[in-house]
Order: C-alpha cells, then sequence, then structure tokens
C-alpha cells in the first residue's frame, strides 16, 4: 500500500475526503509537535513567554481534533467505507485521540516553565529532561511520518524508541528521588519535576499506540498489547 | 509505563475471525467441488471450490456478469432449463451429488427452494399462493393447509399485515409483502436451503431491512444462499461472503474479515470502489 492507495476511488470525492482527513492529521500533529518542543524549551530554559504561548495554544489541537473527528463521522455515514478505507478512518478517529491527550501533556509540561524556581532548575536533572523530551519530539514526528508514508516498518522502529524514553524517565527518576531523600523540603517542587517527565513519558507512549495504529491500517493486523518482536513479525507479513 | 512484554496476548488469537466464525468448525450444508459451468463455448464458471454451512447465511459478491447468480442457480439445477449448458465438477447437498442420474429433480428444488429478484407471486389469492406448493404434493386436508398457512406467513413475518385478507388477490400487496409471500412459498414446503438472489432490489429500505430481518430469523431453520449486488447488505446480513470476478471465487472469508481486512486485492478493490 502507498500514498496513492487512497486516490484509486471510482469517486473522486471519496478521494478527496480521504486525502483530507490525512492532511488534517498531519497538520494537528505539526501542532502537537510544535507544542512538544516549546513546552520542553519552556520548562528547561525557565522561558515564561514561551510556557504562557503553550498554556495558550493547547485549544488549537482541541479544536483540530473535534473537526477531525466530524469528517470522520460524515465519512462512516455517507461513505460506509470498508477494508482498507474503514481501517484508515478508524486509525484516524484513534490517532487524534491520543494527538489530543499528548497535546494536554505538552500543556503540564509547559506550565513547569512558569512554576519552576531557577534553583530547582539548577538542582534537577535538567540535560536529560531536555533529552527526553528531544526523544518525545522524535517519536512522535516518526509515528506521523510513518502514518503518513504508510509504512510500517518505520512505524515498527519508531515503537521500539519508546525504551529509550521509558529508561530515561527511570534515570531521571531515581536522580530525584536521590535528591528528595537528601533534601525533604524539595518533595513538593521536585514531584512537579516527576509529574512533568511522566508526561513526557506517556507522550512516548501515545505515539507507539499511533505506530500501533499505522500497522492496523496498512496490515489489517491489531497489534495492541503485544511485544516489540510480534509487532515486527505482524507488520512484515504479506498483504494482497 | 507500558510494560508490553507482561501485558502481550498471543497474536493468532488476535487475529482469529471477530465473531469467532470458522468453517472448519461449521456443519456443511452444500459443496462444490471443481466446478464448471459452459453456456455453449464460453466458460462462465471455472473450477469453482465451496463448503457452504448450515444454518448460516453465505453471501455472493461481485461486479454484474461475475457468475454469482449461475453458481447460485447450479444448486438447485435450475441451469438445467437452459439448453447450451454444460456443467463439470459435483454439487452435494448433505453430501449426496445433486447432479447425480438418479436425482428427482422436483424433489430437488423442495429441498433447495429459490426466491428471485422481482417477487413473482401467481395471480392467485394469497392462501393460495402459500398452499400452492402443498396442493402439487397433493394435500387436500383443509386443516391441514390451514396450519402450513398461517405457519409460512408467520415465519415470513407477513401473517399480521395479511390475516384479514387471506382470500384477496396476491397482486394487492406492496412489493416487498410479495416477496415476503414468496418466501412464505417457499418455506411452506419445508425446504432445507433457501437461495435468494437479488431478493432486494427492487424493493424501497424498509421493505429491503424487513427481508434482512427475515433472513436472520429463517437462518435458525434453513440455510441460505444470496445472490446481492449491495455490498452493505452482504456486510449487514451473512455470516460468509464469497467474492466472485469473472468466473473465479476470488476470496471466501467469514463476512467480518471479508469486509475489514480482505486478504485478496480484487477483492479490495472490489468492495471499496477501486478502480480493479
Amino acid at each position: 500500500m502507498d500514498k496513492s492507495f487512497f486516490k484509486q476511488h471510482i469517486s473522486q470525492q471519496f478521494n478527496a475526503e480521504l486525502e483530507d482527513i490525512i492532511k488534517q492529521v498531519m497538520a494537528m500533529g505539526g501542532l502537537v509537535e510544535q507544542q512538544l518542543a516549546d513546552a520542553v524549551h519552556a520548562m528547561v530554559e525557565g522561558d515564561v513567554e514561551l510556557a504562557e504561548k503553550v498554556m495558550t495554544s493547547d485549544y488549537q489541537i482541541n479544536a483540530k481534533e473535534v473537526e477531525i473527528d466530524e469528517e470522520c463521522t460524515h465519512i462512516l455515514a455517507r461513505r460506509q467505507p470498508t477494508a482498507s478505507d474503514l481501517r484508515l478512518v478508524i486509525a484516524v478517529i484513534k490517532t487524534i485521540t491520543d494527538l489530543e491527550r499528548m497535546g494536554d501533556e505538552a500543556e503540564r509540561v509547559g506550565r513547569m516553565g512558569l512554576h519552576l524556581l531557577d534553583a530547582d532548575r539548577n538542582s534537577a536533572p535538567m540535560a536529560d529532561i531536555a533529552s527526553m523530551g528531544e526523544h518525545a519530539r522524535e517519536m512522535t514526528r516518526g509515528a506521523l511520518d510513518a502514518f503518513a508514508r504508510m509504512d510500517v516498518e518505520q512505524a515498527v522502529r519508531v515503537a521500539q524508541q519508546d525504551i529509550q524514553i521509558d529508561s530515561l524517565y527511570e534515570i531521571i527518576t531515581q536522580k530525584l528521588m536521590k535528591q528528595m531523600t537528601a533534601s525533604p523540603d524539595s518533595v513538593p517542587r521536585l514531584m512537579d519535576i516527576i509529574w512533568a517527565t511522566r508526561s513526557l513519558e506517556r507522550i512516548g507512549d501515545r505515539a507507539r499506540n499511533i505506530c500501533e495504529y499505522v500497522v492496523y491500517f496498512v496490515k489489517g493486523k491489531d497489534v495492541r498489547h503485544t511485544s516489540y518482536d510480534q509487532m515486527a513479525e505482524e507488520a512484515t507479513g504479506d498483504r494482497h | 509505563m507500558s510494560d508490553t512484554q507482561t501485558h502481550a496476548v498471543n497474536v493468532a488469537q488476535n487475529n482469529q475471525a471477530p465473531r469467532g466464525l470458522n468453517l472448519d468448525r461449521e456443519d456443511i450444508c452444500l459443496t462444490a467441488e471443481d466446478l464448471s459451468l459452459y453456456y455453449g463455448e464460453d466458460q462462465a464458471l471455472k473450477g469453482l471450490d465451496i463448503r457452504i454451512p448450515k444454518n448460516r447465511i453465505t453471501a455472493f459478491i461481485g461486479p454484474s456478469g461475475c457468475g454469482k447468480s449461475t453458481f447460485l442457480r447450479c444448486f438447485n439445477r435450475m441451469n438445467d432449463l437452459i439448453d447450451s449448458v454444460r456443467i463439470e465438477g459435483t454439487i452435494r447437498l448433505d453430501g449426496a451429488d445433486i447432479y447425480d442420474k438418479t436425482v428427482d429433480i422436483p424433489e430437488l428444488r423442495r429441498r433447495v427452494g429459490m426466491v428471485f429478484q422481482k417477487p413473482n407471486p401467481f395471480p392467485k389469492s394469497i392462501y393460495e399462493n402459500v398452499a400452492y406448493g402443498l396442493r402439487l404434493q397433493g394435500v387436500k386436508n383443509r386443516r391441514r393447509l390451514d396450519e402450513v398457512v398461517e405457519k409460512s406467513l408467520k415465519r415470513a413475518a407477513l401473517w399480521d399485515e395479511v390475516k384479514d385478507r387471506l382470500h384477496e388477490n396476491a397482486f394487492g400487496l406492496s412489493g416487498g409483502q410479495q416477496q415476503r409471500l414468496v418466501i412464505a412459498r417457499a418455506i411452506a414446503i419445508d425446504p432445507e436451503v433457501l437461495l435468494l438472489d437479488e431478493p432486494c432490489s427492487a424493493l424501497d429500505p424498509l421493505a429491503t431491512l424487513k427481508i434482512e430481518e427475515l433472513m436472520i430469523e429463517l437462518k435458525k431453520d434453513y440455510t441460505l444462499v444470496i445472490v446481492t449486488h449491495n455490498m452493505q447488505q452482504a456486510a449487514r446480513v451473512s455470516d460468509y461472503t464469497a467474492f466472485m470476478y469473472m468466473g473465479e471465487l476470488i476470496e471466501y472469508a467469514d463476512t467480518d474479515t471479508l469486509f475489514t481486512s480482505p486478504a485478496k486485492k480484487q477483492t479490495e478493490d472490489y468492495i471499496t470502489g477501486r478502480f480493479g
């Protein structure tokens, strides 16, 4: 299956509708990626202005979710899609739910740019958090790219990047726990940082979900709740 | 953090047919083995193999001229009525070859009833339409006829609409009612299989839904095979779907799998409305 697959319907209008929802998902994904980059930067650098921008921009992602959802409902009602068309619409509906949640997580990270004191910023493992943010962003971009290209192999590769994010999360949590033990006064503030890194970790999980939807709509295989190996095996299986 | 390893489920389990339908676990009612049919020199069916399960609805879909109606008509030897037709291969009903020389064709057609695209009631009363087959069999007992007529009309979900005018002409019924009457006529002689050739194509959407509801009710007692141009109809009512193209059986699977994740590109192209 390649990108031209959605241009081959006898109904040109249906082609246009499907292409449009894919385009819209990419636009929504672009917003999420930008929010995530801004949020991590605002938190790590203490950029208050950027943090405020993140806070006030989340509505755009929410609006996009509603808009795409509505379009998918129209397609289901009017076209009664089947096979790959049906799987695409289902994958889109699921993907935008995850993207919207990723936007919420980014907003939570961005909020740290407002609340975190410089002293905390100096003591917390900010380089690790920046690196985790970069990984989460790369994963988000990779998942959306795999979606746009209908590339299951890429989807599998991107999904596996979640392992790195998870291990960074472990490292950061360990470091923060040590600091909390050493200085109990800092617990409330360091807990905020843990929550922010937890949000980045969740973004990785959701990007992985998107990779699973790519395998579903391209291959017709449901790889949720499977191991990476099983996911890779299903993704390389023949279809048509 | 998602620990995917510990939550891993068996992928094979994941990929079973959604409702667990599996031909290997069905009682098989009808089979075709290497069935070919020729109209003169032209080969219309090309070595078809199929197993049709008992008490299920099996749909044949495919573009015009793909051979789906021709295939359907093989199951009660309706094609015998066309002079130039030649058939090779075997069709079995409950294991017995229906093209065997010893087969009593009227009896075969009693066991394998047929409903056509256009409702074709006889120019008689509603009652006489349903009683027709029994009268042909020589049944004269009025009480027995009354019983069968009522039971058949009830099974065809038509009784409540016609019970007060059983002796009026059947042509006074609407198209949807006429089609249900024809189904009542078919089931009055206690068949095992009902073949339905585009039974709803002349009906409006509501009458169509009534027939579909009826089909789902009827499969408790009969095996149904339906030819339809309406893919949504096949998706709605059938348990198994066969996609045919140019006389070949391209793909045959449980309906959920065929409509969400067909294995063949030709099937995908047809059901999603792509140029093949």
